[in-house]
């Protein structure tokens, strides 16, 4: 049974449809990262998958549960599934430790010296080992989006999301965070990404989708979509080089 | 005639007093009701929600006043008769507590979404949500405009009188009008409300200051 | 104990209930008139005049920010006589309320003018005008429509504490109610038809504000609103 299930979703906000029946399929421990210009859905389509946006019609099941309004059984998915946001969202009054320890602690009832010797095992993961407890106005854009990282980790998802994780970071501070993701790709995360970076894409994705007005518009293998696009508007997408 | 001596000067200084201690008590009481309230205002219940901004939107339109007479007659109209404290307590604690949720709906709603979200998306419950993540943020925005509505609190003790309490005001009353020095007695009167409030004031408005150069969280 | 609300008693007096909301409203009117005159002269005093006179506009704005109104209407009310300055409950009224609502509204105001552009400022100076014609043409203006929300709440809260003027027998509408309190007995009664009379009044009052602001700057509705702080009493 594959990890992610999307079946022909469609979601409007008000009265403009952003997905148009969206299908797709992520296979445990596959990479799959989800191009395409702004506006075309892709956040929207991530933010439905973890429930953040409910979408009107179609089915999604993730990590073996199925997508439910229903709050409680949505904080079950969501223990198994971890999403990192273009704006870190680190909470700004606890320290990086805290930030990872809080929701182990609440939602798992996890505690005591084991909690801990997770957290520091998660920060030492995206190489933060010093920055327990430093807060995060004390820490640079990249670092702080490692902390972030660290956190959705401690719940030992099953499943990862990320939406344009390094948009938000200086072109210097991208680079550290990219490092992070591709170890956790080549350690066997099953994670689905929204990015602009191409190259990271096709190097560490094993299935692109390049989505267009609300649907994906095509998709395969990271290495044969890059090198033959088959429709004229991924085609423009990539030759546009901008992003 | 009595003279303005320092038996009367105790007897205001010590109205002084129970002018602080009405002001605690109210703050107390009503800062519980407006978190109720103010988290009522953000629930997702509309009925909650209505209930709620009516309230606040009453209490907020009407005199001060109008507060004590309405909460002191209504309640005895019930056969509840309060001891004065407890009267004037209870009628300033309903004012406070209709501007509290306001200023605290406010530093709610100023914590930004994306906390409820990163929050929500580690499986954290509503509760554990205010409780951990927005209510800790909140608190500190909502410091300034908080000890500035203290100084209001401080000023509207004044006119307890009308259900039948001394504190400073009244205070200064009796005296003026056993020694007919109306001048001096409300001089110190005002003198010893400025020695309360003004620091609140100042203290608000460093906050606001430590707040705006803080960061942008 | 059982309890039923009679109004019958009250009926009689709502002659003298019209009268008191008559009162109320020009008080308040003459209030925050004058009032915004006041707050106008001293944010002017503090910004164009020296250094003395601003600490003292300063002082005076702190002296009315920091102390009840019932103290300043006492002081008013009972203290002048003292000084051979008589006046009827009603003129001392009106007087601590422009008093006071002219501090409230000077620190108002004075937000709305330093958030002025620099630039404004400096474009008006190169135009050759005079400091007090920059104030009046170019920073006046736009300051009072970005806080024009803030003085509408503001006058509706000077509004609602004109009930304090009955604290020295004024016969504005919560004077009349406890005049025909004592007349008639039916205290709840007589305070429930006040009270609601007050909350369509600050309802009334504040639509009619919010719809003046719009009139007075209808090209600066768009403006960044500034929300100053302050309350009054
Ligand atoms: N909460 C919302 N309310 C209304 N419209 C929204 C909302 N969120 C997104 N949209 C609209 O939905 C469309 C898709 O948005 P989405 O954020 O999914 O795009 P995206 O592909 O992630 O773009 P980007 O690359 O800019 O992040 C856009 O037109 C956007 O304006
Ligand atoms: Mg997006």
């Amino acid at each position: 049974m594959p990890a992610v299930l999307i079946e022909n979703v469609h979601k409007s906000f008000g009265a403009v449809e952003v997905l148009k029946g969206v299908s797709l399929s992520v296979e445990s421990g596959q990479v799959v990262a989800i191009i395409g210009r702004s506006g075309s859905g892709k956040s929207t389509l991530l933010r439905c998958v973890n429930g953040l946006e409910a979408c009107q019609s179609g089915r999604i099941e993730v990590a073996g549960h199925v997508l439910d309004q229903d709050q409680k059984k949505l904080r079950e998915l969501r223990k198994d599934v971890g999403i990192v946001f273009q704006s870190y969202n680190l909470f700004p009054h606890l320290t990086a430790g805290e930030n990872i320890m809080l929701a182990p602690r609440l939602a798992k009832g996890l505690g005591g010296p084991e909690l801990r010797r997770m957290a520091e095992e998660v920060l030492a993961k995206v190489g933060l080992s010093e920055k327990f407890d430093a807060y995060p106005d004390n820490l640079s854009g990249g670092q702080q989006q490692r902390v972030a990282i660290a956190r959705s980790l401690a719940m030992q998802p099953k499943v990862m999301l990320f939406d344009e994780v390094t948009s938000a970071l200086d072109p210097e501070l991208t680079g550290e965070v990219l490092v992070v993701m591709e170890d956790l790709a080549k350690a066997g995360m099953t994670m689905l990404l929204v990015t602009h970076e191409m190259n990271f894409a096709r190097n560490v994705a094993d299935v692109t989708v390049f989505m267009h007005q609300g649907r994906i518009w095509e998709s395969g293998p990271s290495a044969d979509l890059f090198a033959a696009p088959k429709t004229p508007e991924l085609q423009a997408f990539l030759s546009a080089g901008v992003h | 005639m009595a003279t303005f001596g320092w038996p009367e000067m105790l007897f205001i200084f010590r109205s002084a007093g129970w002018t602080l201690l009405l002001t605690l008590v109210a703050f107390s009481i009503g800062g519980v009701v407006g978190a109720a309230l103010a988290i009522m205002r953000l629930s997702p219940s509309r009925v909650l929600r209505a209930i709620a901004s009516t309230y606040i939107l009453v209490i907020q339109s009407i005199p001060v006043l109008m507060v004590l007479f309405m909460s002191y007659y209504g309640l005895s109209l019930f056969g509840i008769g309060l001891p004065p404290f407890l009267a004037a307590s209870a009628s300033l604690a309903i004012y406070a507590s209709a501007y509290l949720a306001e200023i605290w709906r406010g530093s709610i709603e100023s914590v930004p979404f994306q906390q409820w979200e990163a929050s929500s998306s580690l499986a954290l419950t509503r509760p554990q949500q205010y409780r951990y993540i927005i209510l800790p943020q909140a608190v500190r925005i909502s410091l300034p405009p908080t000890v500035g509505f203290l100084v209001q609190l401080v000023k509207n003790t004044s006119i307890v009188s009308v259900v039948g309490f001394v504190e400073l005001s009244r205070a200064g009353t009796l005296v003026s009008n056993a020694t007919f020095l109306p001048f001096q007695v409300f001089s110190l009167v005002a003198a010893i409300y400025f020695t309360i409030c003004f620091p609140l004031s100042r203290l608000s408005r460093h906050l606001e200051k430590v707040m705006n150069a803080g960061r942008p969280h | 104990m059982k309890f039923t609300l009679n109004f019958d008693p009250i009926w009689p007096e709502i002659d003298a209930i019209l009268e008191g909301i008559l009162l109320t409203i020009g008080l308040s009117a003459g209030a925050i008139i004058l009032g915004s005159m006041l707050a106008v002269l001293l944010v002017a005093l503090k910004s164009l005049a020296g250094r003395w006179v601003g600490l003292l506009v300063d002082a005076y704005v702190e002296l009315m920010r920091n102390t009840p109104f019932l103290i300043q209407l006492f002081m008013i009310f009972f203290g002048l006589p003292l000084l051979g300055i008589r006046m009827s409950g009603t003129q001392a009224g009106l007087l601590a309320m422009t008093m006071n609502l002219g501090a409230y509204a000077a620190e108002i105001i004075r937000a709305g003018v330093e958030s002025t552009h620099r630039s404004q400022l400096e474009a008006g100076v190169s135009l050759a005008l005079t400091r007090l014609q920059v104030f009046r043409y170019v920073v006046l203006k736009p300051a009072l429509a970005k806080v024009w929300p803030a003085l509408t709440s503001q006058f509706v809260l000077m509004m609602l504490a004109s009930s304090i003027c009955s604290f020295i027998s004024v016969a504005e509408l919560s004077g009349v109610a406890a005049i025909i309190e004592s007349r008639t007995f039916r205290s709840f009664e007589i305070y429930i038809i006040v009270t609601l009379t007050y909350l369509v009044m600050a309802l009334a009052l504040k639509s009619f504000l919010l719809a003046l602001g719009k009139r007075l700057f209808p090209n600066l509705s768009g403006v960044a609103r500034i929300n100053a702080r302050g309350s009054a009493v």
